[in-house]
């Protein structure tokens, strides 16, 4: 070993203890820890417009969904103070707010004009009227189908389907010799994923997760009648390993018109009319499915930019999600790369808009997250707040192992009954742990 | 032989590493089995104060105890079988002469460099998606139904991922114990007319008794903890959670971190005892 | 080589080897032409196997994305850092261990390994809350740190195996000679065991390399090295395959081209005392 790598070895280890001084060396770079999804990866293009008009120099954290989430919990239950913005959705927000981990985002400037944020948006994304995160997009959930093999199954698709429709359609679209599967839906373990989606479903077949005793719901009929009517119809009618496939493999099955139609979420419309899609132009939107029972199957979500408690610079901070989930962002955006492109489902103004009302999706997009209510979502009450989730704390933890029986079902590795035994066992089990029962 | 002097010199030379290692066990050690008796919930308000063995007798109890602990040991056995014997085939083969050694050696050792985030991301989605995988296309060239590896052979895939990157390590100790080999005993073994099945039988893999053991040891340090092809492949489903896997579940996605560390306990119970196990044999045949 | 081997039989191990050779390698290869095609191409059915239009699209489009360089020499300076430092204080310990031994010796050795096997997930909490009190989150020498800890272990006892090879009368001599111990052990110990050291110092820079818990889960923005320049871009929304395996390259190049040139030290010393 050489006396120079001695010597820097040793340099390191001195650095070690004047490291935390070193950390504080810069004061105009905000740290921001963000999802790897289209709109956040645009948005970071245009950063250095925002450094050039406020002076503030802007560090990326970008992660995978998953990743992420993991990241940022540890952080804000630690108050370990890495990042001065996080990206966060409509699960966390209450319940971080609550905890008094966030910023309150109450003193935005009027000229960002915080009402008119849509209000089911800042609805989910208060605690107690107060604002905890600004939504940079917001989403429900409808149908996408393709308008070529609706009309070559002799089938028209109404606004507003019901699951039999559906799954009816799917059947008659089906081509397996042509490789066109009649539906894709999300069979991916993980409660953001697969967990999601049959949640949301679960719903207009009404059910619901827990009674108002917090006991777990899975012995139920509506349980049982949700996923079997979606493992029929997958298995009759969707794609090969389904039960691994979530939002991304959906959208890439889609836009190769591997499937005739296609339930998630409200943003995948841009994606599926845009340039990497093969089936752009026949393309067509309807309300998520009901079963005739009030609630409809689709759900609410936002990712949205929130600051922790911990962060020495709050100002910045602030400067940046008013620049980011601004009105002026989105014109930006629309005026380089087209209406189509900004990120949706966030103010009232976007759809106000004439120029936006042009777009094929806007429409339907806005109905859908209009008809989604989080404070009353199942058809039997519930003690919960939430439309494919419930806002407690141990659900990420319970819909993930529940997630995962359930696909494991899917896959044929258990029965359904087994999968939804399972489910019970688990989540009464946590939500003995945690107190509840 | 060492004198008093060189005896404390040599004490005093172990110390750093010594002492950092111990720090290194028993600072997190201590707050993991602090944390393990006490209610720790840090989205309900964190510590909420002492809870005596219950976090231990939950985590147990837990439906997914057993499956985990079972699975971890399916995982680490099969990758050990794997790598050790197509390691002996391989390191027996590469010993050969032949064209272009150097180059085969290349080739083989390469999966060891790839990072496991990276070997996972790409047998997932370049390999084994069913969709487009090159594998489903493969099928579909020879008129089969593409297989969802993931989730239909969600083991067995991981288990051939794991081996796939440590295969190349079985084979360099294998080949280095199998090059120093003496081969006249080999010869004359032959000229006695001893088969080639059963010279490999009693004079080869005697041979290689120590550097089995040695790939298995490191190995096991290394496989109980696995996590990063878990994590990017299933997510733990498709009864591919292993104990460290479920440890993780508790700690980072239910937030019970009081739970979590009462798993990390247990973890560090099984892998004592596989230490132990493994120690055994490993200190015999250190010793000859 | 005592054995005559016939021109016929070094030829059908020379197929053998070559075919399975190429066929463990083929995923990277695979991944590095993937790189080079553009989304569609990546997965197209038939695969194309060589006859695409080569692009460097991917490249370009990651390079304008992340920040590739700080990536990169994040990795190295942990990768490196941790492994010198390693080495410098395993060395002492390795040479105690081989030449005065006591009863104790080997149950120090195998306790060190035994301490690899603290599941990283359990210890998670306690480690990011004593690095956030020692300032050390997101901080390229608190991960050096911790990850010379995590290969300590290894590194004492591959360095412990290579110093038993050698004949402790040559260190005798040396001492009769006058030699102090700190000169035995650099002039007359180092030397000698320069392969095991570099067969060391290269697999753990490798493992220090890969390391995927702790360096995603203590860097934000400053520290990342490329564990975490992956983990954003695996599964992002529409078809990723080309650019996943431009960043893929990426990654693994730089370690893999090391380990090819260096493989010849790495396997010298790669014995953890299994000949013997």
């Amino acid at each position: 070993m050489s006396f120079k790598s001695t010597l820097r070895a040793a340099t390191a280890l001195s650095l070690i203890t004047a490291s935390s001084a070193f950390a504080d060396g810069h004061s105009a770079t905000i740290t921001i820890a963000t999802v790897n999804n289209g709109d956040m990866i645009r948005m970071q293009g245009y950063t250095d417009q925002f450094t050039a008009e406020s002076g503030i120099a802007v560090e990326w954290v970008t992660l995978e969904e998953n990743v992420l989430r993991q990241r940022v919990t540890t952080d804000i239950t630690t108050n370990g103070g890495q990042f001065d913005i996080m990206t966060i959705g409509m699960y966390e927000t209450p319940i971080w707010g609550a905890n008094e981990w966030l910023v309150p985002l109450d003193d935005l400037s009027a000229e960002y004009d915080a009402g008119d944020i849509l209000p089911a948006m800042a609805g989910g994304l208060s605690h107690e009227g107060t604002l905890f995160a600004a939504p940079f997009y917001g989403e429900s959930s409808m149908i996408m189908y393709r308008t070529d093999l609706m009309e070559a199954a002799g089938l028209e698709m109404p606004t507003a389907p019901s699951w039999a429709f559906i799954a009816n359609a799917a059947r008659e679209m089906t081509d397996r010799d042509a490789d066109i599967n009649g539906i894709c839906l999300r069979g991916k373990a993980g409660w953001g994923e697969g967990g999601a989606f049959i949640t949301a479903m679960s719903n207009s077949f009404g059910a619901r997760w827990f009674d108002e005793e917090w006991n777990a719901q899975f012995d139920t009929r509506e349980w049982s009648d949700t996923l079997n009517f979606f493992k029929n119809m997958m298995d009759d009618s969707g794609p090969a390993g389904y039960a691994t496939n979530g939002f991304n493999e959906n959208l890439s099955l889609f836009n190769q018109g591997k499937c005739g139609m296609w339930i998630d979420a409200t943003v995948a419309a841009s994606f599926v009319t845009g340039d990497d899609s093969t089936v752009a132009d026949s393309v067509g939107f309807a309300l998520a499915p009901d079963n005739g029972m009030g609630k409809r199957s689709n759900w609410l979500w936002a990712w949205a930019l929130a600051i922790p408690a911990g962060t020495q610079q709050v100002d910045e901070a602030k400067t940046f999600i008013e620049w980011a989930t601004g009105k002026g962002y989105i014109d930006l955006v629309a005026a380089n790369e087209g209406w189509a492109n900004v990120p949706p489902g966030a103010r009232t103004s976007l759809y106000e808009n004439p120029n936006y009302q042009a777009v094929p999706f806007a429409q339907m997009t806005l109905d859908s997250i209009l008809s989604a209510d989080p404070t009353d979502s199942t058809v039997d009450p519930s003690p919960y707040v939430g439309i494919q989730f419930a806002a407690i704390p141990e659900f990420a933890g319970i819909a993930s192992e529940v997630s995962q029986e359930f696909s494991a079902a899917y896959a044929g590795q258990q029965t359904i009954d087994e999968a939804l035994a399972k489910a019970q066992a688990i989540t009464n089990e946590a939500m003995e742990a945690a107190g509840y029962r | 032989m060492a004198t008093k002097a060189s005896r404390s010199a040599a004490r005093l030379m172990m110390a750093p590493a010594v002492i950092l290692l111990l720090g290194w066990m028993l600072v997190p050690l201590t707050m993991t089995v602090w944390f393990s008796f006490r209610t720790y919930l840090p989205l309900r308000g964190g510590d909420q104060g002492w809870t005596g063995f219950d976090n231990y007798v939950r985590f147990v109890t837990s439906s997914s105890f057993w499956p985990a602990v079972t699975t971890t040991l399916i995982i680490l056995g099969s990758v050990l079988v794997i790598t050790i014997v197509l390691g002996v085939l391989l390191a027996i083969l590469l010993d050969q002469p032949m064209w272009g050694q150097g180059v085969v050696r290349i080739l083989v050792i390469a999966p060891f460099f790839v990072m496991p985030t990276v070997s996972a991301l790409v047998w997932k989605n370049i390999f084994m998606d069913p969709t487009n995988g090159l594998f489903s296309h493969l099928w579909r060239l020879f008129g089969a139904e593409p297989v969802s590896w993931l989730s239909d052979a969600a083991i067995p895939s991981i288990v051939m991922i794991v081996s796939w990157q440590w295969l190349p390590f079985a084979t360099l100790i294998l080949l280095t114990a199998i090059q120093s080999l003496d081969s006249e005993q080999l010869e004359a073994a032959e000229m006695d007319g001893a088969s080639p099945l059963s010279r490999f039988a009693y004079i080869t893999l005697p041979h290689l008794g120590r550097a089995i053991t040695i790939v298995v040891l490191i190995q096991t340090i290394f496989l109980l903890a696995i996590f990063a092809e878990i994590f990017v492949t299933t997510g733990g489903a498709f009864g591919t959670r292993t104990l460290s896997y479920l440890i993780f579940q508790r700690v980072l996605e239910s937030q019970n971190i009081g739970l979590g560390s009462a798993g990390g306990v247990y973890a560090i119970i099984l892998a004592n005892i596989v230490a132990l196990f493994l120690m055994r044999i490993v200190g015999k045949n250190l010793d000859n | 080589m005592a054995r005559a081997v016939t021109t016929q039989r070094k030829a059908i191990n020379t197929t053998f080897a070559w075919i399975i050779g190429l066929l463990i390698f083929f995923p990277i290869l695979w991944t590095i032409l993937t790189s080079f095609k553009t989304e569609a191409q990546a997965i197209s059915d038939p695969p194309i196997f060589l006859f695409f239009d080569w692009t460097t699209e991917n490249y370009s489009t990651v390079m304008e994305r992340s920040n590739y360089g700080r990536f990169l020499w994040n990795s190295i300076i942990i990768a490196g850092g941790s492994t010198i430092l390693g080495i410098m204080i395993a060395i002492p310990a390795a040479w105690s261990m081989a030449f005065v031994p006591s009863r104790r010796t080997k149950d120090i050795l195998l306790w060190m390994l035994s301490t690899k096997m603290l599941p990283a997930v359990g210890v998670l909490y306690p480690i990011y809350l004593l690095f956030i009190q020692l300032g050390l989150l997101d901080n390229v020498y608190g991960l050096t740190f911790i990850l010379m800890l995590i290969n300590l272990p290894i590194i004492v006892w591959m360095l412990y195996t290579y110093f038993r090879e050698i004949p402790a009368e040559i260190l005798e001599a040396a001492r009769m000679d006058g030699a102090g111990l700190k000169s035995e052990i650099l002039y007359v110990l180092t030397p000698m065991a320069i392969p095991g050291i570099a067969s060391t110092l290269l697999l753990n820079f490798i493992l220090a390399w890969n390391e995927a818990f702790w360096t995603l889960n203590l860097t934000a923005a400053q520290a990342a090295p490329l564990t975490a320049f992956i983990a954003s871009y695996s599964s992002p929304e529409g078809l990723f395959y080309a650019k996943l395996s431009a960043a893929s390259t990426m990654a693994i190049a730089p370690i893999l081209i090391m380990g090819w040139f260096s493989q010849k030290q790495l396997v010298r010393g790669l014995t953890f005392g299994a000949v013997k």
